[in-house]
């Protein structure tokens, strides 16, 4: 069994792109295929989260200026690169979180995922269109994957 | 420095793109003397406040909990506090002792993230948490396990840990049954452990002598350790209604920060745990107190730097509660009050709500029209009412150190900042320190350039 974690706000524009995916997963999935969970927020819950699976996906919002729609691929095996480390209140990157748990040795066996280039954070705001597109073409290659690793 | 050429230099951290928050610092130094120490911030809750007027009277326990991901509760409770006073009412104690039970959640996780992942590296020598994990994983896992027993209490009650669902004004849209929350009982005993531990763990620190002359303002409750509700003092004898709030404290803008000062009767005052503990530290349960004793604390503590165990104290108390609440525990039916708008045709009715956030005194205001439209909101969060106390520490405790090489200057300033838990601490574990060297004309470059 695959898990694959989509994180994001809702309410901030292309932050949701994580979301997105998730559950459009969770809708073209094969039942038993995949589990789908949605991370709002605190990312330290990653550790908690991804507790007992083997194989787990990461979907979230990247924003390091790159040009918007932009997939970055990443493999926990290595640390992933500044694109996934952000500074914010109180709030831990993705990176961050993926090294404490290497450091607590608390990483399933497999970790990977995708981050999408956002350009728009306000509140309130839909996805836009280039993350929109990114959001679809991150949803194939991981239902590809899904589909292989069956 | 009015008269003087500035000869400046910095030291920057490589500056990552962010959706929010955002602070620097920045020392001035003239004639081998600290004039000046400023600490910027960027900070959202101005918006917020434009984006409650017009709302409905409903609406800002989830408009407003989404100010911040580490303290969402307690800007609910402020909020729910604030409307109910203007509506002219009261919630069951059930209701209250289940508001006060979802807040020792959030001190929980606040405190724990805090102590474990942003605090004590500085005391350990650890440029971050994840360095200490590195050596120390059994200790920095003893923290997560303290910040899951308080993320777990928050969502049961609250529907989620993050910017919780359950609030409304009035109580909760469901109360959880009390099975929900015995179920709690073994991950809180043993958080209420660790967080013994963490006392423990933290008084063993070194800390620099730097005793401060702080004018402290915190809540007091007649019986209670101050969390969701009482009377505004201060250790020079204000005590005061929230109500009375505008009266005495003002706010200002400054320059260099987007985040409003604030004034007591224009005195820089400070808030947060050491103020709360200050004040407060009689109303701690027995056993409360002897381990604060026991960890060297008096009955109040005025180095910002032992903060940390502070913190540890108040984290092993909102276990102690927290545990004290799930046995007297009696489901509030129904879980919310009916709180309806003042019948008026014109004008206003105003409401005020404080309570201590994790790292201070959030006060809200809110004045809502007979028709429960909010016409008017104000928001103080505790992290601009301490940038004055923070950036005078900063001022003083700089001024001994600038023999020292710009690194550790730097590293050393940050753990300062660090000690008052601004909103902005994970942007202050990447401030960028910026040493401006001024002199008077007439002075060489060479002079002024002299650290």
């Amino acid at each position: 069994m695959i898990l694959l974690i989509g994180i994001g706000n809702p309410d901030r524009g292309d932050d949701a792109a994580g979301l997105a995916v998730a559950r459009k997963i969770r809708a073209a999935a094969v039942p038993g295929q995949v589990i789908v969970r949605e991370l709002i927020g605190d990312q330290l819950a990653l550790l908690d989260a991804w507790t007992g699976a083997s194989d787990v996906y990461v979907v979230d919002a990247v924003c390091s200026g790159g040009t918007p729609g932009t997939i970055y691929r990443f493999d926990a095996a290595d640390a992933l690169t500044d694109r996934f480390r952000h500074r914010g209140t109180h709030t831990f990157s993705l990176a961050d979180v993926v090294e404490l748990a290497r450091a607590l040795d608390r990483l399933p066996r497999h970790l990977a995922g995708f981050g999408i280039e956002g350009a728009c954070w306000e509140l309130g705001a839909p996805l836009s269109p280039r993350v929109a597109a990114a959001v679809d073409a991150v949803t194939s290659q991981l239902l590809k994957e899904l589909k292989a690793g069956v | 420095m009015t008269h003087g050429t500035r000869i400046s230099r910095s030291i920057s951290v490589p500056a990552l793109a962010r959706v929010e928050g955002e602070g620097g610092l920045e020392i001035i130094v003239e004639n081998g003397e600290v004039a000046e120490a400023r600490l910027d911030i960027y900070e959202p809750p101005r918006f917020f406040e434009a984006l409650l007027r017009g709302r409905r009277y409903t609406e800002p326990p989830d408009i407003t909990a989404r100010i911040c991901g580490i303290c969402p509760v307690a800007y609910q409770m402020s909020a729910c506090q604030a409307i109910e006073d203007a509506c002219q009412a009261s919630v069951t104690q059930e209701i209250s002792a289940l508001r006060r039970l979802l807040y020792c959640g959030e001190w929980i996780e606040s405190h724990a993230l805090h102590v474990y992942l942003l605090h004590a590296p500085d005391f350990l020598g650890y440029a971050s948490g994840i360095d200490l994990a590195r050596d120390h994983p059994d200790i920095v896992g003893r923290g997560l396990r303290i910040k899951k027993a308080g993320n777990r209490l928050m969502e049961v009650i609250g529907g989620r840990s993050v910017h919780p669902v359950n609030v409304k004004v009035g109580g909760f849209y469901k109360a959880p049954a009390p099975a929900e929350l015995a179920a709690l009982v073994p991950a809180l005993d043993q958080a209420r452990r660790d967080a013994a531990d963490t006392v423990e763990w933290v008084a063993g620190f070194d800390f620099p002598d730097f005793d401060r002359d702080y004018e402290f303002v915190a809540l007091r409750h007649p019986a209670q350790y101050p969390i969701t509700a009482g009377r505004v003092v201060s250790s020079t004898g204000l005590d005061i209604t929230p109500a009375e709030y505008d009266s005495h404290f003002t706010e200002f803008q400054v320059p260099h920060s987007t985040a409003l000062h604030s004034v007591l009767h224009g005195r820089t005052y400070l808030t947060g745990p050491l103020a709360r503990y200050s004040l407060n530290s009689g109303r701690l349960p027995a056993g409360i107190r002897q381990a604060a004793a026991a960890a060297g604390l008096q009955a109040t503590c005025t180095n910002p730097f032992r903060s940390i165990i502070v913190r540890a104290v108040e984290l092993l108390f909102a276990c102690d509660e927290a545990l004290r609440l799930i046995q007297a525990y009696q489901p509030p039916d129904p879980p919310a009050v009916d709180v309806r708008p003042v019948a008026r045709t014109e004008g206003t009715a105003t409401g005020y709500g404080c309570t201590e956030a994790p790292r201070g005194l959030l006060y809200h205001r809110y004045a809502i029209t007979g028709d429960g439209t909010i016409a008017d909101a104000k928001i103080v969060p505790p992290t601009s009412q301490n940038q004055r106390a923070i950036e005078a520490d900063l001022k003083d405790f700089a001024a001994t150190r600038l023999d020292l090489e710009h690194e550790k200057l730097t590293s050393e300033c940050e753990q300062a900042v660090r000690n008052h838990d601004p909103c902005i601490s994970c942007a202050a574990h990447f401030l960028s320190l910026r040493v401006a060297q001024a002199h008077r004309q007439g002075t060489s470059k060479a002079q002024a350039q002299g650290r």
